[in-house]
């Protein structure tokens, strides 16, 4: 077998990811309209993974993660960066063929490369969820997660979710030779406005990390993230008949406020206004939100497969 | 007698399971093959990242047919009697036979169980060990229920013998088991049969999977070493990496790169724990530099260009982690030459225990602490306190931040940066020491003064707090800290009284929680109230007296230097007295050193028997007093003096219970009958006082030998004297003469508690 063409560029290596596991019945997906920390927040994977319906997903999601900023200098830290993430519920048998099928797909050729799946449990605490897997090294680099989940917002996944995440702008670094993160070619570099990574992203990392660290407004911070939290609980607790006859439960509505504290709570921590103690307080009431939410998906159609009528 | 040869085939079994795993499988599976009546010659287990394997060498082929006979109820017995043993029994009653038995007619049921095929026990077995697998952590997957440590794919459950090979019938949750196995995920991924283990292990060789990880690590050791070699360097040897790369690879091929100079002036640890946690490398020292130069990485592939591709990736990923390391260490460097201030200040943020404060609040009770050790360990008290200042400020540096393992080790480099004394940055890196059984005790006089009061402090405050290991639990690691305290003061021959320094951790703990308010905390207090006013707690003991408590560290001590007063808060625990703190801790401390003095020999009843001798908070003089005694008991003259002594002392107390006096005075000689006791009244005179004079000069073997002498007479004495004899003034000297052999032995130690 021989490896296909090297990519030219930070986006072929998206596109490829996304013609690869389109091929393999995956729904693709658009990024979620919503500043999340990882795509695991998604609502395609977090509730789309409780529940027995069957679910197969992949997207891009941007992530954002306040306090790795750093002005844009160091290689490879970003404040603001992507991932790719696949979810397919239940997890198939060849789930690991299938990934290393998408590292061929980008060029990474397992038969010149050393691919080895090593052991690393996924947990996050503000989802209330864990799963087994490993991190999945190339050459000694991490280049994606991949865990069966076995728990999310509390509940027991049945059947189990396989999930995979790249982060794509470490992983297309590698296979794109790039040492530093801004010079990446963005698109293809004998376009005829080539661009890199820092065309796009350079100016908007320093922005950022500047607010992220120094301007954001506390204050209104933490009354936004009381507000997120107020209000998923009053959504939660909403009569799901809606006096015009229908039943609606609003869990996905919930959940982005759940999405919106977990942010919040980021761009706090960021700010270095969060002590140790309070940080684990913080934790805590997110989950709770998350677990609520949870709770309100699975008695869904979308979660337990019943038409929706 | 076939041989069973059982795969267990999955995804990535976790490196640093493996091992157990295999101890685990050989184990459920050749107990339960045992218990239902087969045997077997031999057993081995073996793994890689993909399969657990076990294979068993000349196994029963079926289990015997067993006969037991069972003695039942009388014939004339009541039926339900009948009915429960026929239950019991499984059989009915014509099966039963009556014979004829002391008390009558009783039946006897004659239970046979036939032997079953191997095949059948062997099913039963194995699914019976999939299915209850130990692991550490295990996990679903699909739609399915089982568990396992990974996905399980597949199963090989094989009995081979001279006729050939069956697969044993089994299935779980649809995994059928069968003889059909894969190789190398990548170099050989196609599916084969095999007939039995040596077909097994060398079909596997030929598809690339060396089966047996002992075989893979001497694989890599080997092939590392000759890497290393050709470029005159030598590999840093590590078992724990070894084993985990083991874990790691069906196929290794280490690969040997070097490192970019611009890296080569970290230092050596910081190379070699980056490369090892992050890239799981093996480092390579060039001796002629002294420098960690090079790497090994183990590849789990040989790739057509011969590994070119791997070991460039690899060499990538290690200069971006070590441009980071480099970051770090040039920051770090700079902050400690700026005099690390800023990580001074930054150890208030960091948390030690929530109850005990800061690690800016523990590293000034320890710098006190240290200061008050250092005279007893021959350090200088300035340099003892600047130590114990500045050993914990790298938790504040970049680089511990990332390699937590470095604590200590970075600190001594920053402190040597700061223009700190050798002495000082020593202590910093080896102020953590002793961590382990095995690790190293620290002898440099300031090293030793600021880890004892590191381990001092952490006690003392756990203690304080009622944070205490019970059973299992020790989330603290306080019997380390404790088993660190022994090793430190016996390993240093320190002559130091512990409780003396436990009380001034423990002022010092409750004197600084006091001044910051959290004394509410110590008390059990969570909330002010009014009694606060002005800098004055005012609260009443037991007794009702009114305390004023003034937040001056010297009211404070005093207060509890008074060590009767007792606070007496409405919610939670009383603050302990010091005394009875000190105390407690240090019974605790007695215990960990009486498992330490086992694997010396010194059995746990003789350190009892010096316990309750002066000084027992003195470690080195408790071990003397000890060994001194272990020795002298291990002699024919202990071991009979041993006997003479306590046969004295069980006279003399049953005589003391029956009298209800004591005797204990007024021995004299006058009354003595025999030569025997006059020899023994005069052996006593001169032993007496020798022993004294030994022990009040610490020479423990001078005081056994001086209690030796009175072997001989005291065998005599009991030989030739009867103690209770009918003139009850020779009794009563007799008796009194007696006191004085215990007092004599009371010197030494209390040889009541000793066994045997």
């Amino acid at each position: 077998m021989t490896s296909p063409d090297k990519p030219q560029s930070f986006q072929e290596i998206i596109l490829r990811l996304q013609s690869y596991w389109a091929a393999q019945g995956c729904a693709v997906l658009q990024p979620y309209d919503m500043e999340v920390g990882a795509g695991t927040f998604h609502p395609a994977t977090t509730l789309r993974s409780l529940g027995a319906r069957p679910w197969a997903a992949a997207y891009v999601q941007p992530s954002r993660r306040p306090t790795d900023g750093r002005y844009g200098e160091n290689p490879n830290r970003l404040q603001h960066y992507y991932q790719y993430q696949v979810i397919i519920k239940p997890s198939p048998p060849d789930l690991q063929d299938l990934y290393l099928g998408s590292l061929k797909a980008i060029g990474l050729d397992p038969m010149i490369h050393d691919v080895r799946f090593v052991e690393d449990d996924w947990e996050s605490p503000t989802l209330g969820a864990w799963g087994l897997g490993w991190e999945v090294w190339c050459d000694g680099m991490e280049v994606s997660q991949f865990t069966y989940f076995q728990q999310v917002g509390g509940h027991d996944c049945k059947p189990v979710s396989g999930e995979l995440t790249y982060g794509l702008e470490r992983l297309a670094m590698y296979v794109l030779g790039v040492e530093h993160v801004m010079d990446m070619p963005f698109n293809a570099p004998d376009s005829p406005i080539p661009l890199t990574y820092g065309d796009v992203f350079m100016q908007t990392e320093r922005e950022y990390s500047r607010w992220n660290f120094d301007q954001a407004d506390t204050q209104m911070l933490l009354q936004h993230f009381k507000d997120a939290e107020a209000e998923c609980a009053r959504i939660l607790a909403a009569d799901p008949a809606d006096g015009a006859g229908r039943t609606i439960p609003m869990p996905h509505p919930a959940y982005d406020q759940a999405i919106k504290a977990s942010h919040l709570f980021n761009l706090l921590d960021a700010r270095g206004v969060i002590s140790v103690t309070e940080r684990q307080a913080y934790i805590g009431r997110v989950r709770a939100l998350a677990k609520a939410c949870a709770d309100a998906f699975v008695t869904t159609p979308a979660a337990t497969g019943e038409a929706i009528r | 007698m076939p041989d069973l040869l059982i795969e267990l085939f999955s995804e990535e079994i976790p490196a640093r399971m493996q091992a157990r795993a295999r101890q685990d499988l050989r184990k459920l599976v050749t107990d339960g093959l045992v218990e239902a009546g087969l045997t077997y010659r031999s057993a081995g287990a073996f793994s890689t990242p993909r399969r657990l394997t076990l294979a068993i060498e000349g196994l029963s082929a079926e289990s015997p047919t067993t006969r037991e006979e069972r003695k039942g109820p009388r014939v004339d017995a009541p039926e339900k009697a009948l009915e429960g043993f026929l239950r019991g029994a499984g059989l009915t009653r014509d099966q039963l036979e009556a014979r004829d038995d002391k008390k009558g007619q009783v039946w006897f049921a004659t239970i046979v169980r036939p032997g079953r095929p191997a095949a059948e026990i062997v099913a039963e077995v194995l699914e019976t060990a999939i299915r209850n697998f130990p692991w550490p952590k295990s996990m679903r997957w699909g739609s399915g229920n089982l568990r396992w440590v990974r996905p399980l794919h597949s199963i090989i459950c094989l009995l081979s013998d001279e006729a050939g090979a069956t697969v044993v019938p089994l299935e779980i949750d649809g995994i059928r088991a069968g003889d059909t196995t894969r190789g190398h995920r990548f170099m050989a991924p196609g599916a084969f049969t095999v007939t039995g283990f040596d077909d097994y292990a060398a079909k596997l060789r030929r598809a690339r999977v060396m089966l047996d990880p002992s075989e893979r690590e001497a694989a890599i050791r080997q092939e590392a070493a000759n890497l290393a070699f050709a470029r005159g360097w030598e590999i840093v040897p590590d078992d724990g990496l070894l084993a985990e790369i083991a874990g790691l690879v069906e196929w290794p091929v280490p690969l040997m790169g070097s490192i970019e100079d611009r890296f080569l002036s970290l230092p050596p640890e910081v190379l070699q724990t980056s490369m090892k946690e992050h890239q799981k490398f093996f480092s390579a020292r060039n001796p002629k530099t002294g420098r960690i130069e090079g790497f090994v990485t183990v590849a789990n592939i040989e790739t057509p260009d011969q590994g070119e591709t791997i070991l460039h990736g690899n060499q990538r990923v290690l200069a971006a982690r070590l441009s980071d390391a480099a970051f770090f260490w040039d920051n770090d460097l700079r902050e400690a030459k700026a005099g690390m201030g800023a990580w001074t200040e930054g150890l208030r943020a960091v948390t030690f225990q929530s109850k005990l404060g800061s690690q800016a609040d523990r590293v000034q009770r320890i710098a006190a602490l240290a200061r008050e050790i250092a005279p007893l360990v021959g350090a200088n008290p300035d340099q003892a306190e600047e130590a114990a200042k500045i050993a914990k400020l790298d938790l504040r540096s970049a680089m511990v931040g990332e390699f937590p393992e470095l604590q200590g080790t970075m600190g001594r480099y920053y402190a040597l940066e700061a223009g700190k004394d050798a002495a000082v940055a020593d202590a910093a890196r080896d102020h953590y020491s002793p961590l382990g059984p095995s690790d190293a005790v620290p002898s440099a006089p300031v090293s030793v003064a600021v880890a004892l009061a590191d381990k001092l402090d952490t006690l003392t405050g756990f203690w304080a707090i009622d944070e205490k290991p019970t059973g299992s639990k020790d989330p603290f690691a306080l019997r380390r800290a404790a088993l660190g305290v022994i090793r430190l003061v016996l390993g240093n021959g320190a002559r130091l009284s512990l409780c003396d320094l436990i009380g001034a951790t423990y002022v010092e703990a409750v004197t600084q929680f006091a001044n910051m308010d959290r004394v509410h905390i110590l008390l059990g207090r969570t909330t002010h109230d009014e009694q606060w006013e002005g800098g004055v707690y005012r609260t009443t003991d037991p007794d009702g007296n009114l305390i004023v408590f003034e937040r001056t560290p010297d009211e404070v001590r005093n207060l509890l230097d008074d060590a009767g007063v007792r606070f007496s808060p409405s919610e939670g625990k009383p603050l302990l007295p010091v005394n009875d703190l000190a105390s407690d801790l240090l019974s605790f401390l007695h215990d960990r050193l009486k498992v330490f003095l086992k694997d010396q020999n010194i059995r746990h009843d003789i350190i009892d028997a010096v316990l309750s001798m002066p000084g027992n908070d003195d470690l080195v003089l408790l071990v003397n007093r000890a060994t001194a005694l272990s020795d002298f008991l291990k002699t024919e003259n202990g071991t009979n003096l041993l006997q003479g002594l306590k046969r004295a002392a069980n006279i003399l107390s049953q005589a003391e219970e029956k009298d209800g006096v004591e005797y204990s005075f007024g021995a004299d000689p006058k009354y003595a009958e025999t030569d025997q006791e006059r020899a023994l009244f005069a052996a006593l005179e001169t032993a007496g006082p020798a022993i004294a004079q030994a022990t009040a000069s610490e020479d423990f073997p001078a005081a056994m030998s001086a209690i030796a002498a009175l072997r001989t007479p005291i065998d005599a004495f009991f030989e030739a004297v009867q103690i209770n004899t009918d003139n009850q003034i020779l009794r009563r000297n007799r008796l009194n003469l007696l006191s004085q052999i215990r007092a004599a032995g009371a010197q030494i130690a209390d040889f009541t508690r000793i066994e045997g």
